[in-house]
């Protein structure tokens, strides 16, 4: 078999091939990223700018121009009393804030979780072949397509204390031995917040899944059957193994839209100290509270923590946005 | 070792029939090959052997067994699928013992062992640990055989393995192939193909299929010699043969004379037939002569050596004595 080849090498790092043609790529690169990139500036970059300049300063919203530089003190300062004992303010000490961090990462967590596990399940029924398949696949996206604070609005009502179908059922089923205030109960407004956010979300963790699910090649699974291969150790040791790479990034995805949750929250279970989350919490304080330079503090500390936790889950991770390793 | 046995084997998709009643005995540790043209129903059929699709009515049987029910795994065979089909997320060594390691009571070292073996006997040691994206064509498609040796299969089956391939590496792969046979003579090969000289070259056996059907079952030499249908006779040899129909024919009491390039001598006067020289092929060793007489397709003349025809000459053939297919109307030899 002497006449057999390898397959062609992958580039060799740090050997750089600079031909004329590249260079002209690059140069075409170049000016189809420009316009991206200034908008990302306009919308995202300044704005993040502003907000991080005013958290150092003693902004509201009656006086924005006029804000004077107070450093840190935003975040933390301290004033010794006469008695000799040092009282501490500020973000990093104010308990609210770490309430709603505490929350927004709970919620993040279970959220991202079981929308992962349904969406797997969902994406994993959608890939087999059935009649009707399309329709399904299309039925399956409409939470998805119906707009925040729609869905949120018509499960307040299924989640009524007193009207509510979900009690009613409960009751009636005998699930329920008296009806919930789901929303306003400190015990279960977090449950009820969950609820609507994996049947809201869960289709798009399905869809981003399903297309991963349809990259795997069919024989595969031939030569698995052939292998002996049980159904469920199929599943663990070649479908979660390929499907890999695009779950992380559909996790990534949801992992950003979770951690940033404000929408359903404002609308569901407004003023609830138990689903209080980051986002909230600093709009309140940016516009209720007029305490605009605290409440910038905050939207800087959100911005902070994503970060971190996005970094962490693409090195942990090993994600690569580049469609995986095949 | 394993005797399989076809019993007027149907399968259909929906409303339509692919397999239309096929009986076929393989014999135990035969290179059978099924080969006819794209759509007959070969993979198919090899595919309900394999159990990968489910038998719509009739019986397989593995040594007088019924197995139409059995899961793949269970019926003692491996596979080998055209695209390989290799588990791109491991490496060639996982590859081959994955099957293996699923299996209770196999131990490690026992495993290790038989997939070295299977590597040494391909030559793809070096590439133990790499994954398949790292490989060739050609070293995927021994994988892929390596991972069919390592299950110690009573019956191996092939789909269409060397398709992928390019010319020089299908040669090679072929021969392997054939070794392979010979050392391992216990095991029934079913092999699939399309290509009529990967056929005539493995097979102990072919079965010809067209449109479902069985069309003839022989060795090489049988089907070479005695083709059973016009089809047949078309579908094996290269060049394929010559038809001969109509007028030219009846002085031999037949609707069509098929006659091989290689049975057709040229004279240089009073041949049987006398033809147009219109394309003319040297291959070095052999050559062709292609000649217009009238018929359906160009008449094609097999010469040794180099010939030195032109286009427009014209040249007088006769086939040689007792080589003519004499075939009636409906496609049916006159022997």
């Amino acid at each position: 078999m002497a006449t057999d080849t390898l397959a062609p090498p992958m580039a060799l790092p740090g050997v750089r091939i600079k031909s004329e043609l590249m260079q002209q790529r690059a140069r075409a690169a170049r000016w189809f990223l420009l316009p991206m990139l200034i908008a990302l500036a306009v919308v995202a970059g300044w704005p993040l700018l502003r907000s991080i300049y005013f958290s150092f300063t003693d902004a509201s919203l009656n006086n924005l121009y006029g804000a004077e530089w107070v450093g840190f003190n935003n975040y933390l300062r301290w004033t010794t009393l006469d008695s000799g004992k040092t009282v501490y303010r500020g973000l990093l000490v104010d308990p609210k804030w770490w309430g709603a961090v505490g929350n927004t990462l709970r919620f993040a967590a279970y959220s991202v979780t079981f929308e992962a596990i349904f969406g797997m399940i969902v994406a994993l029924v959608l890939n087999a072949e059935f009649k009707g398949r399309g329709i399904v696949r299309a039925a399956i996206l409409i939470p998805w397509a119906i707009p925040t604070i729609v869905s949120a609005k018509m499960w307040s009502w299924m989640l009524n204390d007193q009207f509510g179908i979900l009690n009613d059922l409960g009751m009636k089923l005998g699930l329920l031995s008296q009806k919930v205030a789901w929303t306003a109960n400190a015990d279960t407004a977090m449950t009820a917040v969950l609820i609507v956010d994996i049947w809201k979300t869960t289709p798009f963790m399905a869809l981003l899944i399903l297309a991963g699910l349809q990259m795997i090649p069919k024989d595969i699974y031939e030569a698995a059957e052939i292998d002996g291969v049980h159904p469920v150790k199929q599943f663990f040791r070649i479908t979660l193994p390929l499907v890999r790479p695009a779950l992380m990034v559909a996790i990534i995805f949801r992992l950003l839209d979770a951690l940033r949750i404000f929408d359903l929250i404002y609308v569901l279970t407004p003023n609830s100290d138990s689903t209080k989350t980051m986002s909230v919490l600093a709009r309140e304080n940016l516009f209720d509270f007029d305490k605009f330079a605290y409440g910038s503090a905050m939207s800087t500390m959100l911005f902070l923590i994503i970060a971190v936790l996005t970094i962490l889950y693409i090195w942990l991770g090993k994600v690569r946005f580049d469609g995986g390793d095949r | 070792m394993a005797n399989i046995q076809l019993r007027n084997v149907r399968k259909a998709f929906g409303a339509v029939e692919v397999i239309k009643g096929i009986d076929l005995n393989i014999r135990s540790g035969e290179f059978m090959v099924f080969v006819g043209p794209s759509g007959c129903g070969k993979s198919t059929l090899l595919r309900l052997v394999a159990g990968l699709e489910d038998i719509t009515s009739g019986e397989l049987a593995f040594d007088g067994k019924v197995v139409n029910g059995l899961a793949p795994s269970k019926r003692g065979i491996a596979m080998v699928f055209q695209s390989y089909a290799l588990y791109p997320h491991m490496t060639v060594f996982d590859n081959m013992a994955f099957g293996l390691t699923l299996e209770k009571g196999t131990d490690k070292d026992e495993i290790r062992k038989r997939v070295e073996n299977a590597a040494e006997l391909l030559q793809i040691t070096p590439y133990l640990a790499r994954l398949p994206k790292q490989l060739s064509g050609g070293q995927r498609q021994r994988v892929a055989i390596g991972r069919a040796i390592v299950r110690d299969p009573k019956v191996f089956l092939f789909d269409e393995p060397l398709s992928n391939l390019d010319a020089a590496l299908r040669v090679a792969t072929r021969i392997e192939i054939a070794k392979l046979h010979e050392s391992m003579h216990n095991v029934t090969m079913i092999y699939v193909t399309h290509d009529q000289v990967e056929a005539m070259t493995l097979a102990d056996r072919i079965c010809v299929l067209r449109d479902g059907l069985v069309e003839q079952v022989g060795t090489p030499m049988e089907l070479y010699e005695t083709p059973d249908s016009l089809f047949v006779a078309g579908f094996i040899g290269s060049p394929k043969m010559n038809f001969i129909a109509g007028d030219k024919a009846k002085p031999f009491g037949a609707h069509t004379v098929g006659v091989r390039g290689e049975h057709l001598v040229i004279k240089p006067s009073d041949g049987t037939w006398s033809g147009t020289v219109i394309h003319t092929e040297n291959l070095g060793a052999d050559s062709y002569v292609y000649l217009e007489m009238g018929t359906e397709e160009p008449v094609v003349v097999r010469l040794d050596g180099v010939n030195n025809y032109k286009s427009g000459d014209v040249v007088h053939i006769s086939p040689m004595d007792d080589k003519i297919h004499r075939f009636d109307a409906a496609g049916k030899p006159i022997r």
